[in-house]
């Protein structure tokens, strides 16, 4: 390991696994009722595993995503809204947490790519569509002639 | 000493791909063709050159020679041996040297096909062509040198990253770089084209094999990475949206487009300009990807600000080469004549609807990856664009586009009639929707959602299907019923009908297999043995846990049995913990017992000092659909490429190739 920053540009792939290779949810995080723990898995796979590499909470075995777990189900278990505890989990971590960005003003570029590249896309089409007729090909030139009748004389 | 004369050759092949980058382009200009041919030459000895650095460098690992700085990073002696060879590529400096060791494959290629490119636009491709290998030799010889020594020669190495000491990940980087770096032969003919400053159908009918090989092999090289990742990451997830995935994808998701638009220009001398602009944005796109990957930079900004040499190079390429050939198309593009015009309803409109959904598609991705970190260095402000952006965007725009497949390989060419488009694709609908609501009556009170990508699935695979029924039947009063001439005729087809049918045909299985994913069930325990946990129709028995030894590495093995819900066992499935005291890892090996073409997928979790293991289960019905899918559109573009009009440019053989006489007349 004598050049870890190579290696880790290196395993962008296993460094998915910054948090260590095994299973995510414990059993023992697993809460009593299954309407409130499949809300809870349902937020984790929305929330991002800070130290790891673009990976939910719910996928990562790193023990700050096991923290975070643990939070989300107090959370419920306290009452909260689904996005209440979103809410409360931003406002410790920040909005980096989010793996689906919030629409605001500095998302705005980023949500309306699709439909500005579809607009954008047909917009040309519709320009293509209305050009006129292209202007009759200008034929050979003289050493394409030349060609021609070179390949002829070889037939 | 092999491993100094690697590195002369290495050297020796800068030189030469100086040479092809130079004298063909002077020759071309200069109307001397003894310059001009200087590229063939050149090509095959720039690709000698790398062939024996590649071997070198591969006789080192495969000897575990210790003196060379790479082989101590990357392998060990009781490592088995084909990780010793796959460990090769399976670092920095080393797959760079793959890279341009397909890259110099490639342009030997262009050189020995001597009849299908008229020889200016050959010159000229292989100039461009020789350019990327100097700059990417240059690359390697000057900040990732693979053949650095060590002195003291050190007695064993630091081994292979155990997660890479795996089949899957041993054929993924081979198959990736084969469609990355074969993008670059398209890009290289885009770049001659400007520079000659003319574009036609021959250009096109040249382009063509290489994009179809291109094509293929990355649908090889990601489905081969993505079912990797679902194996060996341990939590049964196929896709990520990841920025090392969506580096692949991008470039794929252009060359598809690009695959298309190339079939416009051949057939309808339209969409020119275009098909150049693609060319040059799929390499570019693959050029982003590789630095995506080799400079770091997306999995931390201070990761590639220790070492910046590297990153800072690799920018330099892209930069020269996207900037380079996107001032060409904007300087020489004017110079290319366009070409026909064509209704809206017609093949060559669904075309240019297929490209406007991709494009689309593309962008997105494209910005989705890079926005956390433009916006950051713009504002400061961090964010994540995680799956849940990915599939709210992506999908609505990959639906339209799978819908209309079928109906662009029904329409006829230049103008199309809808009606008679959507009477012929009448069975595929209404089977489509049989199946589609059958699923969903079925699996009442499951998801909603998934049965629709059942239909869907379903509609472009019987659509493909029917393609080739209703061509292989004809039309009008060739028209006929009998079976045995409707499959003789069929076989008459040609390829690039069949190609296109397996292609799409195997987009509907792809989508088959992921919208099965919508029925994947999940179990999860703490057990002791004997002990059961159910997932879907199975039940697994723990029967012991045992420590096994492999030839490099410890494991702790959990052996389980599956029963179906009648408690018929439906075999034995093993998932364990292997430590690698090498490098000090421990990494979940996955276990999977497949049953048709659905999979029961076991992961270790903790294993606990009283005997009893964490435990995850997985059932994911017709799961392997997703990568046999991929499988059926690369085996699609291969048997495209084996279309006589690939092979018109090599007259003897379609000169004395007549038609079949029942032949159905060429689309």
């Amino acid at each position: 390991m004598t050049t870890p920053s190579r290696l880790r540009a290196l395993l962008l792939a296993a460094a998915l696994l910054a948090g260590g290779p095994a299973s995510a949810v414990q059993p023992d995080e697993v809460m009593k009722d299954p309407a409130q723990e499949a809300r809870a898995r349902e937020i984790s796979a929305g929330l991002r595993c800070l130290v790891c590499q673009n990976q939910s909470i719910d996928d990562s075995d790193a023990p700050l995503a096991k923290d975070l777990r643990l939070i989300v189900r107090e959370r419920i278990r306290a009452g909260d809204d689904n996005q209440q505890v979103e809410d409360y989990v931003v406002g410790r971590y920040g909005e980096f947490v989010l793996l689906r960005p919030v629409f605001a003003w500095h998302t705005l570029l980023l949500w309306l790519t699709p439909v500005a590249a579809l607009l954008l896309g047909a917009f040309g089409i519709w320009r293509l569509s209305r050009r006129r007729a292209p202007a009759p090909s200008a034929g050979l030139s003289a050493a394409e002639k030349a060609e021609v009748a070179a390949l002829m004389r070889r037939e | 000493m092999l491993v100094e004369v690697g590195h002369f050759a290495l050297a020796l092949a800068l030189a030469l791909s100086l040479v092809q980058a130079v004298m063909p382009i002077w020759g071309a200009r200069s109307g001397d063709p003894t310059l001009r041919q200087v590229a063939t030459p050149a090509a095959l000895g720039a690709f000698a050159c790398v062939l024996f650095a590649f071997a070198a460098l591969t006789y080192a690992h495969a000897t575990s020679d210790f003196s060379v700085q790479n082989v101590v990073e990357n392998s060990h002696t009781t490592k088995p041996f084909i990780y010793k060879l796959s460990g090769v590529w399976g670092n920095h400096e080393g797959s760079m040297l793959l890279w341009i060791l397909i890259l110099t494959l490639f342009g030997a290629l262009v050189a020995v096909a001597h009849h299908t490119v008229p020889p200016v636009l050959r010159a000229n491709t292989l100039a461009v062509q020789g350019l990327i290998t100097f700059v990417f030799v240059l690359f390697i010889i000057t900040t990732s040198n693979p053949f650095s020594r060590v002195a003291p020669a050190p007695l064993e190495g630091n081994d292979l990253n155990p997660l890479l000491q795996d089949v899957g990940l041993a054929v993924h980087p081979p198959l990736l770089y084969v469609g990355y770096v074969g993008f670059s032969i398209t890009f290289a003919f885009a770049a001659a084209a400007l520079i000659e400053g003319r574009i036609d159908a021959v250009w096109a009918r040249a382009v063509r094999p290489w994009t179809l090989v291109a094509w293929s092999f990355l649908t090889l090289g990601i489905a081969m990475g993505s079912y990797w990742a679902y194996y060996e990451l341990g939590w049964g997830g196929w896709w990520f949206w990841d920025p090392v995935e969506n580096a692949s994808l991008m470039p794929w998701i252009a060359g598809t487009a690009l695959l298309h638009s190339t079939v416009v220009m051949e057939k309808r001398d339209a969409l020119k300009v275009w098909t150049v602009l693609l060319s040059i944005l799929t390499f570019s796109l693959s050029l982003l990807g590789t630095f995506i990957v080799r400079s770091g930079l997306l999995t931390s900004v201070h990761t590639f600000a220790t070492d910046p040499t590297r990153g800072v190079f690799i920018l330099a390429i892209l930069v020269l080469f996207i900037g380079g050939s996107l001032t060409l198309f904007a300087w020489r593009a004017p110079l290319l004549r366009q070409g026909g015009l064509f209704a809206p309803i017609s093949r060559e409109g669904a075309l240019v609807l297929n490209n406007l959904f991709l494009v689309a598609a593309c962008a997105t991705v494209l910005v989705g990856t890079l926005y956390p970190l433009v916006l950051e260095m713009v504002t400061g402000e961090k964010i994540s664009v995680g799956p849940p952006f990915f599939n709210t965007t992506f999908v609505p725009l990959a639906v339209p586009l799978l819908l209309i497949v079928p109906f662009g390989q029904t329409l006829a060419w230049k103008r199309g009639d809808a009606l008679a488009a959507a009477q012929r694709l009448f069975a595929a609908l209404a089977l489509a929707l049989v199946v589609g609501l059958a699923t969903l009556a079925l699996t009442w009170g499951g998801p909603v959602l998934a049965p629709v990508g059942i239909g869907l699935g379903a509609y472009l695979v019987v659509g493909s299907a029917l393609e080739i029924i209703s061509r292989a039947r004809g039309y009008g009063a060739s028209r006929t019923a009998s079976p045995g001439l409707i499959w003789r005729r069929a076989i008459g087809l040609p390829r690039s009908a069949w190609g296109t049918a397996l292609a799409h045909g195997g987009v509907g299985v792809v989508v088959l297999g992921i919208a099965a994913q919508g029925w994947a069930t999940e179990g999860l325990a703490t057990l002791k043995p004997g002990e059961t946990l159910a997932t879907g129709p199975y039940v697994a028995t723990l029967e012991r846990v045992s420590p096994r030894s492999g030839p490099n590495y410890e494991e702790t093995a959990a052996i389980l049995t599956v029963r179906d819900r009648h408690g018929n066992a439906v075999g034995t499935v093993d998932t364990g913990k292997r430590f690698y005291p090498s490098r000090r890892m421990t990494v979940t090996e996955s276990g999977l017992l497949t049953v048709g073409a659905s999979q029961v997928y076991a992961s270790l979790g903790e294993v606990q000092p009283d005997g009893a293991i964490g435990l995850r289960l997985y059932y994911k019905p017709l799961v392997l659909l997703i990568w046999l899918g991929a499988v059926v559109m690369a085996l699609g573009g291969a048997v495209s490429l084996t279309d006589r009009r690939m092979r018109v440019g090599a007259p003897t053989r379609a000169r004395t190739k007549a038609l079949p006489p029942n032949a159905v007349p060429a689309e």
